[in-house]
């Protein structure tokens, strides 16, 4: 890929975590805590994400390093490592809810039918939440929560693609659903983020007070 | 090309992917220009997209990192002993795996190995058929490269190429070398406990 330095970087990261993953299979095992440390942080919030509890989220992540560390032969290195360790932690993540799901009901999202048009709410105009806001935590909250309130199958697309920076294909491919699928869902699911988000901007993100006061943003 | 506000709601994910046409793109940027509620659903789409995507968004909780080494700490084949303590662990294992597997005769007694070298082996199916040559050390499935004298070879039992001091070849063979990574992918009991076992 001409000019790309990014793609370059890239290139040579993969190239010594190749040799990395040759010498844990040789016999030392150690090297696997440098391996996965640029990884740590998002096995966590790939599961917190999918899975909106911070308990669950860490023993899912330790469980999705863990099999990583055990498998470390399965993986083959026509993929990138990183993408094949979000793709344990999507698995494992999906199990979790699995077992707890007699007790949850489906999102309303999950039923609705995925190739409908979905027609945007519409609002005078978009206030631009600021990426500062971010620090505070009752921000984050919210995004977690708008996220949550979405269907599993808008939710890990999402997670793959906007958080994680996936491409269409590597999200399609882990999640074993075709890119036609993948742009679907994440056109619904930023739509819905948006819509959820939206009403919130009317001042409330913005500004503490209306926090304090215990005003909804929604 | 004129886009409706319906086709760029449709499109509009694909437009911020820079995943449309040249001409699609153009229709939308055109439409955008004069539509109110569609640039408002653009811009917010961008944003929302541009926040999740933060590094802060999901920080994992305090400690994560140390209880996550923890864990893999745990679980690490344990190879971290004296080279000794090793050997002695290693041959108590293929003690153990020799009377269970190899057990075709009650009067087993473990051979000398003809390679000071090799890792001992365990779980060798007795009734495996294996390659040896007479002056070679290891044992080999049929057709190895690493086959020293390809013009003499025995094909015998496992048992017997056991009992006669060859060791598993470490390609071919190398699952069923004890000392080897291959025992973190099992839950059966580490070496070292093993050996625990037969000092009672």
């Amino acid at each position: 890929m001409p000019g790309e330095l990014i793609s370059l970087e890239n290139s040579t990261d993969r190239l010594s975590e190749e040799m990395l993953i040759r010498r844990i299979r040789d016999g030392e095992p150690e090297l696997f805590y440098e391996l996965i440390r640029p990884y740590e942080r998002r096995v966590y919030s790939t599961a917190f994400a999918l899975l909106r509890n911070e308990a669950d989220a860490e023993d899912v992540a330790q469980e999705a390093v863990l099999k990583a560390f055990k498998h470390i032969r399965q993986f083959r290195a026509e993929a990138r490592f990183s993408t094949w360790l979000i793709q344990i932690t999507v698995n494992e993540a999906r199990m979790r809810r699995r077992k707890e799901h007699a007790a949850i009901m489906q999102p309303m999202a999950d039923l609705q039918d995925e190739d409908g048009n979905y027609t945007p709410r519409d609002f005078a105009d978009w206030r631009e939440i600021p990426s500062e806001t971010l620090e505070r935590s009752e921000v984050r909250e919210k995004l977690a929560e708008a996220l949550a309130s979405l269907g599993q199958k808008y939710r890990e697309v999402f997670v793959l693609r906007d958080i994680h920076h996936l491409s269409i294909e590597e999200t399609a491919k882990t999640l074993g659903v075709s890119t036609a699928s993948v742009k679907t869902r994440l056109l619904r699911a930023r739509l819905m983020l948006r819509d959820l988000l939206a009403p919130g901007l009317g001042g409330s993100w913005s500004s503490k007070l209306s926090f304090a006061k215990g005003t909804k943003p929604w | 090309m004129v886009a409706t506000c319906e086709q760029v709601w449709r499109e509009i994910s694909n437009y911020l992917d820079g995943e449309v046409s040249p001409d699609l793109r153009a229709a939308m940027e055109e439409h955008f220009r004069g539509c109110q509620r569609c640039s408002a659903v653009l811009e917010g789409s961008r944003n929302v997209i541009g926040l999740y995507g933060e590094e802060r968004m999901f920080e994992p909780p305090l400690g994560f990192s140390q209880r996550l080494h923890r864990r893999l700490e745990e679980n690490m084949p344990r190879r971290r002993g004296t080279a000794f303590g090793w050997m002695v662990a290693a041959a108590a294992a293929v003690l153990v795996a020799g009377s269970f597997q190899v057990g075709n005769s009650n009067s087993f007694i473990p051979p000398a190995l003809r390679s000071e070298h090799a890792r001992p082996a365990t779980g060798v199916p007795a009734d495996l058929m294996v390659v040896v040559s007479d002056d070679g050390k290891a044992f080999h499935v049929a057709g190895c490269r690493f086959i020293h004298d390809k013009a003499r070879l025995r094909t015998i039992p496992a048992s017997q190429a056991l009992r006669e001091g060859y060791s598993p070849c470490s390609r071919c063979m190398k699952k069923y070398l004890s000392a080897s990574l291959d025992t973190i992918d099992d839950d059966s009991e580490d070496v070292a406990s093993v050996a625990g076992t037969t000092a009672k």
